[in-house]
Formats: C-alpha cells, sequence, structure tokens
C-alpha cells in the first residue's frame, strides 16, 4: 500500500459524472474511491464491470480497468474475468433491476459458485434509469408509472436471495453511512471468494426517501440494527433493543430488555450454516424498519477460480500440454501411415 | 473350405436398430476398422433425439451409414449397397432407402406378431415376398448371440445385448476387415466388467465365424486401400477436428483458451473434448445459460484470453445481445454454431443449414460479424483456425458454422504438423499510445482498422470499454451523431477489409468450359462436389466454388459469378446464401433447397444439374 502511495483522487477519471444531483451513487462512488488506496492493490490489477442501469455507470468514474456490459450480465462476465485471471481483484456494480430481475440467474449461481468477485448491489427499489417503473426490490402496493394502481408482486429480499444460493459474504449498509460503507467494503475486499455487498440507495428523482427510516437523526437507531460479529444484536437509541431468540428457536426483535437478558442473541457471522443469517435477514419489514447492517455472513469456502486453476495445474503436471502433446493429441489412438 | 473373394471398388453400408442397440457404437468401430485398412471413407450416424425412445418402434430406430471405396469419396453415399436391420423398426424405417439388388442382413429374433404389429405390418415382410428383389440374410443373430454365449454366467437380456458385436464380426469378415482394433477396443472399454467384455468378444468372432463357415454366404468382399497421399492420417468427426482446432489455436497464439457454454445438441460434444484437456491450459466453463457462457467468455476475452462460446440456433438466438456488445467492445470471440434443423426446437439431432441470416444479421443494431463456415468433418479443424486469426487478428466475434452432419460425421484426416500450422501470435498493447502518455483504446491500426488490445495488469493503460456508443479514439461515450455514423461505418469497414487478407477463391472446373457454377457453402462441399462428379462422367462440363467466409464475401467472388451463364445455390435452408448473393452481385441465381433434415443426395443434385444444363 505504501509503495503504491495511491491517492483517492488517483481513481477518478476525467469523466463527467452524470447521475442526477442528489443521487446517491455519488456518495458511493466517493466512499469507492475513498476505500480504494486502502485496497492495496495496482490500478492496472483492479476492474469494474456493470450492467446496466443509473449505478452501472459506476466504471466510467474508475480510473481502474472497466467495463459497462449489458443488462443483467456483469456476474457473468466477471465469472469468466476472475476464473481466467485470478491475479485481478474483480468487482461487479449492479442495481436492484440490474441484478435481480433480468441478471437474477446470473448473480444466483455466481453465488454459490463462489467465485472470487466483489457484488456492489446499489438498491434504490426502483428501476432509475428507465424513469421510474417499481423494481422487484419495490414494496407491495408500489405506485409507479407501469403500476398505476400499485404493484402486485412480492418483492425479493436482495440479502435473503443471497443466503439462499449459500454466497459466502453478504453484507449491507447504506450510501449515506461513509464510515459504515467503507467498513463493509473493507470486510468485503478481505473476503476470498464472491461478496454481496447490497448498498441502500437513495434514488432522489424516482423514490427520494426510501431509506429515510435508517438516515433520520430521530429514526434510524430505532430500526437499524447494527451487526458486529460476536456482539450482542442490540439496538435502539438506550440500546434497550434487541434480537432474542423465542423459545421456539426462531428471531425476533424485543422491546425493553434488560442488560443481562440471556434471550439477546450475539450476532456470529461466521456460522457455516447460512439459516442464522437468513433468519436475521428476515427480520425487516418491507419499508426497512429492523434493518440489520453489516455483515451477515463470511465463511471461507474454496474459490471456484482457485479450484479451477487447481485442476489446471494438476492435469499439467502429470503431463505437460507441449506441442509434443497436441501432436499425439491431433494423432489420436489409431493413426495410419501412408509412404 | 476356401470362399469367393470379389473385389470391390467402394461399397455403402448402413446398419439400423433400436437406439438402445449399439449401432453408433457398431458403426464407429466398423469405420475405425476401415480407415485403418485404408480405404477412404464418409460416415453418416443418423439417430433420433430422445435417448431412450420406446423400444421397437419407429421413432426409435437409429442409423449409421458408411461409404468406403479405395477411391477417394465425398460423401457417406446417398443409398446403402447393403442395410443391416436389427428389427422390424429399423427395416421399416430403411428398407425404402435400399435400392433393388441391396443386400439386406436383417436380425429376425424381433419379428414376432407383437413387433410387426407395433410397427404397422400385418405380415412378416421376410415370409410375404416384400422383400424380393433384394439379397436377403434372414438370420435369428441374438439367438445365435445367445448360444455362442451359452457357456457365460451372464443373464439372457445382458448376453442378447452382444448382438451387435455380432454382426459386427459378420460385417468384419464379409468386407475382410482387421480386426485387432476393435478386440482391443472392446476389451479397454470393459475394461471394469470383464465378463461382459469377453462376451463382445465372443459374440464378435462367432459373428466372423459365421460368415466364413456357413453356407449362406458365399462370398466375402475385397475393397483395396485408396490411394491417399503420403502422411499420416486418422479418422475424425467435425466436433473432434473443431475442439482440436481451438487447442491449436491456443498453442498457436500462445493465448489460453477459455470456452463458456451451456449444453446443447449437436453441440455439446466440443464442451465434452475441451473439458479433458485441461493440461493444455484449457478453461471450460459450463454456464447457468447460453448468455453466461458467452458473458463469461467475453469476460476472458477482455482478460486476454482465446475465448470462445459453443451453441446450436436456440443458443445462439439467446446470444445475441452479447455478439452485439462483442461487436462494439470490439475483443476478440469466436462463437461456433453447430447448427441443427429449426426453427424453435426444431429437430435437434438432424442437420440443416438455416442459421446462415440469424449469424449474418440476429442481433439489434448496425452489428457486422465475419463468418466462417466448415465444409467437412476434417475442415473443421483448419476453420477453427481460421476463425481465431480473424477474432485475434481484428478484435472482433466471428461467427464458425458447422451443422449436425459435420459434428458428428467422420473422414480420413491427414494429420497437420504442428509447427507448421499458422502463427496466431498477438501483440497486446504495452504502451500509452496517445499525446501526453494518454491511451486510447479506439485509435486503429491504419491495415486492419483492428483497435489495440490492453489487457488488466497492464499499467498506464487503464481504461473503460462499453456497449453505448464510444468517440472514436478515445472510447469515451459520445452521442455526437457524426461520430455514431463515423462508429458505425468504421466497424462495418473493418469487417469488410477482411475480405483484403484472403486468398484468391479456387474454382473447380477441370474442363475449363463449364457455362454452369456451383456456389455452395458448408457442408453442402461433399455432396456438391459428388454431384460434379456425376455430370461430369457423364461428358457435360460444370464449375464448382465453395465459400468458406461467407462474410465479407472474398473480393473476388463477385468476378467469379459474372463468368458463368448460370449460378445454382443448392442448400439446406430455403435460400439464405441466395438471398445475400443476390442482393450484394444483383446475379440471378438459381436457389436450390432442401430442408428433410439430411444432406443433399448427389444423385438428386446431379440430375438437377443436368436440368440447369440442359435448359442452358
Ligand atoms: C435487454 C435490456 N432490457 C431493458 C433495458 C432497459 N433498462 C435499462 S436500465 C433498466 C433498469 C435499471 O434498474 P436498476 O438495475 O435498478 O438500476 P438503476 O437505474 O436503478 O440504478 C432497464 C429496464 C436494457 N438496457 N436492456
Ligand atoms: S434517476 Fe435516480 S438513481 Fe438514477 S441518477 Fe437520478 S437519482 Fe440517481
Ligand atoms: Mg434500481
Amino acid at each position: 500500500m505504501t509503495e503504491l502511495n495511491l491517492k483517492p483522487k488517483d481513481f477518478k477519471t476525467d469523466q463527467e459524472v452524470r447521475w442526477c444531483p442528489g443521487c446517491g451513487d455519488y456518495a458511493i462512488l466517493a466512499a469507492v474511491q475513498g476505500f480504494m488506496p486502502e485496497l492495496g492493490v495496482a490500478r492496472e490489477n483492479i476492474v469494474f464491470i456493470s450492467g446496466i442501469g443509473c449505478s452501472s455507470r459506476f466504471p466510467y468514474y474508475m480510473n481502474t480497468y472497466g467495463m459497462h456490459s449489458i443488462h443483467g450480465r456483469a456476474p457473468a462476465i466477471a465469472t469468466g474475468l476472475s476464473t481466467s485471471r485470478p491475479d485481478l481483484s474483480v468487482w461487479v456494480v449492479t442495481g436492484d433491476g440490474d441484478a435481480l430481475s433480468i441478471g437474477g440467474n446470473h448473480l444466483i449461481h455466481a453465488l454459490r459458485r463462489n467465485v472470487n468477485l466483489k457484488i456492489l448491489l446499489f438498491n434504490n427499489r426502483i428501476y432509475g434509469l428507465t424513469k421510474g417503473q417499481y423494481s422487484p426490490t419495490s414494496e407491495i402496493g408500489k405506485i409507479t408509472k407501469s403500476t398505476p394502481m400499485g404493484s402486485l408482486d412480492n418483492p425479493f429480499n436482495p440479502v435473503s436471495v443471497a443466503l439462499g444460493a449459500e454466497a459466502t459474504f453478504v453484507g449491507r449498509t447504506l450510501d449515506s453511512d461513509r464510515k459504515h460503507l467503507t467498513s463493509v467494503l473493507r470486510a468485503a475486499a478481505d473476503h476470498n471468494g464472491t461478496a454481496l455487498v447490497e448498498i441502500y440507495q437513495n434514488c432522489n428523482i424516482f423514490n427520494d426517501g426510501a431509506f429515510d427510516l435508517l438516515k433520520e437523526a430521530d429514526t434510524r437507531d430505532d430500526w437499524t440494527i447494527r451487526m458486529e460479529h460476536g456482539q450482542p444484536l442490540r439496538f435502539g437509541t438506550d440500546g434497550s433493543k434487541a434480537v432474542v431468540r423465542e423459545p421456539n428457536g426462531a428471531l425476533a426483535i424485543a422491546d425493553d430488555v434488560a442488560a443481562d437478558d440471556p434471550r439477546v442473541v450475539v450476532h456470529d457471522a461466521h456460522a457455516e450454516d447460512p439459516s442464522f443469517a437468513f433468519a436475521l435477514s428476515r427480520l425487516s419489514s418491507l419499508d426497512s424498519r429492523y434493518s440489520p447492517m453489516g455483515v451477515f455472513r463470511s465463511v471461507e469456502h474454496p474459490t471456484y477460480d482457485a479450484m479451477m486453476t487447481a485442476q489446471l495445474d494438476q492435469a499439467a503436471a502429470k503431463a505437460p500440454g507441449d506441442d509434443a502433446a497436441l501432436g499425439a493429441l491431433l494423432a489420436g489412438a489409431d493413426p495410419w501411415t501412408i509412404d | 473350405m476356401s470362399k469367393n473373394v470379389q473385389q470391390l471398388h467402394r461399397v455403402v453400408i448402413r446398419i439400423a436398430g433400436d437406439s438402445g442397440d449399439g449401432m453408433q457404437l457398431t458403426g464407429d468401430r466398423f469405420t475405425q476398422e476401415t480407415a485403418l485398412f485404408g480405404n477412404d471413407l464418409a460416415t453418416f450416424p443418423n439417430f433420433p433425439a430422445e435417448i431412450r425412445a420406446p423400444q421397437g418402434t419407429l421413432a426409435g430406430v437409429s442409423s449409421f451409414q458408411l461409404h468406403f471405396a479405395d477411391y477417394d469419396i465425398l460423401t457417406p453415399g446417398d443409398r446403402p449397397d447393403v442395410l443391416v436391420a436389427m428389427n422390424p423398426a429399423a427395416l421399416k424405417a430403411n428398407v425404402g432407402d435400399l435400392p433393388k439388388g441391396g443386400t439386406l442382413i436383417v436380425d429376425t429374433h424381433d419379428f414376432t406378431d407383437r413387433a410387426l404389429t407395433r410397427v404397422g405390418w400385418a405380415s412378416n415382410p421376410i415370409e410375404d415376398g416384400s422383400l424380393e428383389g433384394f439379397t436377403v440374410h434372414a438370420l435369428d443373430m441374438t439367438q445365435l448371440t445367445l448360444d455362442a454365449l451359452a457357456g457365460s454366467e451372464l443373464s439372457r437380456k445382458d448376453a442378447g445385448r452382444s448382438k451387435n458385436m455380432f454382426a459386427l464380426g459378420l460385417l468384419s469378415w464379409m468386407y475382410s476387415r482387421p480386426t485387432e482394433g476393435t478386440l482391443a477396443f472392446v476389451r479397454q472399454k470393459f475394461a471394469n466388467k470383464p465378463d461382459i467384455a469377453e462376451a463382445n468378444v465372443t459374440a464378435f468372432k462367432a459373428g466372423w465365424n459365421f460368415g466364413e463357415t456357413t453356407e449362406a454366404f458365399a462370398v466375402s468382399y475385397e475393397i483395396k486401400p485408396a490411394v491417399q497421399a503420403p502422411g499420416t492420417y486418422r479418422n475424425i468427426s467435425g466436433n473432434l477436428a473443431l475442439a482440436y482446432g481451438l487447442i491449436a489455436a491456443s498453442r498457436r497464439s500462445g493465448l489460453p483458451l477459455f470456452l463458456g457454454a451451456y449444453p446443447i445438441t449437436p453441440a455439446s460434444d466440443i464442451l465434452h473434448e475441451l473439458s479433458k484437456h485441461k493440461r493444455f491450459g484449457v478453461r471450460t466453463f459450463q454456464a447457468e445459460d447460453e448468455i453466461a457462457g458467452i458473458g463469461a467468455a467475453l469476460g476472458a476475452s477482455f482478460g486476454g484470453a482465446l475465448a470462445v462460446t459453443t451453441s446450436s440456433g436456440p443458443g445462439i438466438a439467446l446470444k445475441g445481445e452479447a455478439i452485439g456488445l462483442a461487436v462494439s467492445l470490439e475483443l476478440p470471440l469466436v462463437v461456433c454454431d453447430i447448427q441443427r434443423g429449426g426453427p424453435s426446437t426444431g429437430l435437434p439431432t438432424k442437420t440443416e443449414q438455416s442459421d446462415l441470416l440469424q449469424a449474418m444479421y440476429g442481433r439489434n443494431g448496425e452489428a457486422p460479424v465475419p463468418i466462417v463456415a466448415a465444409q467437412s468433418p476434417g475442415d473443421c479443424f483448419d476453420a477453427a483456425l481460421e476463425a481465431a486469426r480473424i477474432a485475434l487478428t481484428y478484435r472482433t466475434p466471428v461467427f464458425l458454422l458447422s451443422d449436425g452432419y459435420l459434428a458428428n460425421g467422420s473422414e480420413p484426416w491427414q494429420l497437420p504438423s504442428v509447427a507448421d500450422l499458422p502463427d496466431l501470435t498477438v501483440a497486446f498493447a504495452t504502451e500509452p499510445n496517445g499525446a501526453d502518455g494518454q491511451f486510447l483504446p479506439y485509435l486503429r491500426d491504419v491495415e486492419t482498422l483492428a483497435r489495440p488490445w490492453a489487457v488488466p495488469g497492464t499499467p498506464g493503460l487503464e481504461h473503460r470499454l462499453g456497449g453505448i456508443e464510444k468517440a472514436d479514439k478515445t472510447g469515451n461515450i459520445s452521442y455526437d451523431p457524426d461520430n455514431h455514423d463515423f462508429m458505425v461505418r468504421t466497424r462495418q469497414a473493418k469487417v469488410d477489409g477482411i475480405a483484403r487478407s484472403l486468398p484468391p477463391l479456387v474454382v473447380d472446373d477441370p474442363d475449363r468450359d463449364a457455362r454452369v457454377l456451383v456456389l455452395g457453402w458448408g457442408s453442402t462441399y461433399g455432396p456438391i462436389g459428388a454431384a460434379c462428379r456425376r455430370v461430369r462422367a457423364s461428358g457435360a462440363s460444370i464449375a464448382q466454388l465453395h465459400l468458406r467466409h461467407v462474410n465479407p464475401f472474398p473480393n473476388d467472388l463477385g468476378e467469379i459469378l459474372t463468368r458463368y451463364e448460370k449460378v445454382v445455390i443448392p442448400e439446406m435452408n430455403l435460400g439464405q446464401l441466395a438471398t445475400l448473393i443476390r442482393a450484394r452481385y444483383l446475379v440471378d441465381a438459381i436457389s436450390v433447397t432442401q430442408v428433410r433434415g439430411l444432406p443433399f443426395k448427389a444423385e438428386e443434385l446431379a440430375e438437377m444439374l443436368q436440368g440447369v444444363i440442359a435448359h442452358d
């Protein structure tokens, strides 16, 4: 890191940033650029790959290698890059529509494979770029241009989806909380394998205030559950609320919890079984009340990239793939010669 | 008792049975024996899409046709001279193709009333005279196999399964084939089940001995080895040759091969094959769908790999948007389309060349993609190298078109020497190419119009690519009208310019006075060539030209077309090349089409060509 001597400004490009003034994407860009020097990786070894959407313009503003691809396909493209170039630090930037509608299939498969990718999912619960249709994370009953009488479909909770795919790292953070955002980025970057970071992002044009409950000074402490590995899951202005385990084993929110209440759950981000993290992800209601923020799950599994490389090495160690080997391969078992 | 041995120049054998009877394996082994013996050959496997179609039904019939000769041949033959039918359904489905005077070998075991009714026969054709005009050898091959295996521990059912080996043994005797290869193959294939291996060997020998000792078979045949150019040969199928071509391209370019693919008939065997060759640095990625397959390949290409995606028509349709992205990013990518009958699921195991216009135009916007077509099983190797050359040189996606007929068919193939294969070395960008150390990812090579390929990991060349229109040189987002017009035309000019790198076309016109030209592309090469030989043998002249490059057309094509009074274009579609030729050259080409899921018959093509010549 010291030899690289990179500064946040080294990660800025000469391209004019074209999000709407006030868009949450600016804060995320600043936080990522601010974090990048800490990654300790030279700019040429970092690649940002995105799909399509407001959020997916991100790579144009990062002075690294980058690709703004097609709608929903960034995880697939990044999978090919990461598995063929395990030396690179590969990041995916995607939106709630990009990742969970058109690209839902690629997302879950990248997660289950555990490809070494850091996926930043900007969730503004709306289609921004196409001007405000509801998205797969919009709350039921959402009134938008395409749903004038309210949307009918049950939304995805991106964290639950990721944990359902047994993602080895899942975190959640908020665009406006630079410190927390940076801490989750750091944890994701440290993770070996696919890391999914859901970033609640305000679209002030089409879905303004979607996360205000988690942002306003008078409500945020009551609705935000900060997760720290090894710490009790207590929250609320005076710390009197907590995630507790009910007699039937389910997780629940309790008010006025005594300091020594044995029901209070201690966060275990390293639990091998994803059910615990999944139960945490189910605590939040549709409008982000009781949102656990931080790292839900972080477990070490072998990465797809490393395992593929190992298979290649193993095969080459048995018999190198040189020109003589190719000649023998072409000849096959039964060649014949005519003089 | 020594039997009469008769000399033949050529023979076409078709073996047909239930798809569970091992017909393809039997055909493959006979082919291998024939290749080793030194005959020229061509094969045509034909099987149902269903893995285990109901036993004894017409839908479940699987067949394998082999044409071999003491001279060079071009097709697996229009019609069999010898038909081996292992059950009533196989006989019913194939006997119509056997010309009068042909030889029929029938396993009578399953000719029960029930089985006959099942295929719609009221009486037994072996007994009711309907096979008159054929030389019929009706024998209970299944029972003969069971008798030969009487001493073995195997169940009756398992023992009966070796009947295909009995048939193979009999055929091997009839055509004086070498047998060591097959015996060794069987022993290796069933190395873990020695009793099955021995049963197969015993059945094979029983079949051979049956031919040699019984009165029923009075003659055996000999087809001398063909005169082939000096060299080392092997028998190879199209999919295998294509996979090997890709590995060779990887070695000759020095780039690791990356395949992103989703299984689909008839392309899957390329994925299977490449998966075996990890020691050559080949990465195969079985993706969640075709879009992810090409997406991953494109990602690998961005990282500096020789990237490939393989599929068939339906999968290519899904890849369209990503191919357009590759056009816009100007990254190398080989897109293999092993065509099958369409539309939709169509005929998965049957052949067709109906994706030409999909390859040509199946994308939004002006998105030109070069198209390379393979013309024979062995030629798939060279076609793969050529597709890689174009992709790497011009930084573009390239279509490599093959089809079910080439993919599964096989022929003898002269081995190339690895060192003599084309040099595909690529120079990645390593230095800034603009003023003040700036890197311009869309500053083009003046000759090829290719842009620099700067792979991640190269310091100072960090850049962003995207599917949004890019400004010339810088590659930054640009909505400028003139810039878009320029970029669209430049991408087209780059693809058109590939024609400058192509060798002159070679027209096959031995009499040098032909007035009719037959133009083709892809797997019709063999049938068209065989048809032209027939026409010439009858004393008429005809010229043949077959296209390796369908987009761009070679620069000399237009002039060649004007030299002939008539241009005939036979295709296994409704005239897709003909449409392109007419539009481009204003030539009133005669389109001759067939979409039966089967290759053209040389005889029919020849007749049609004679007609065109006669009305000249
Ligand atoms: C194949 C395809 N379908 C549709 C679109 C139109 N489209 C562009 S972005 C988008 C939705 C983006 O929503 P999201 O991923 O949430 O990104 P945001 O703009 O909110 O950041 C859609 C439908 C497209 N570009 N490509
Ligand atoms: S539409 Fe919304 S998400 Fe898109 S740039 Fe504007 S504020 Fe941001
Ligand atoms: Mg969105």
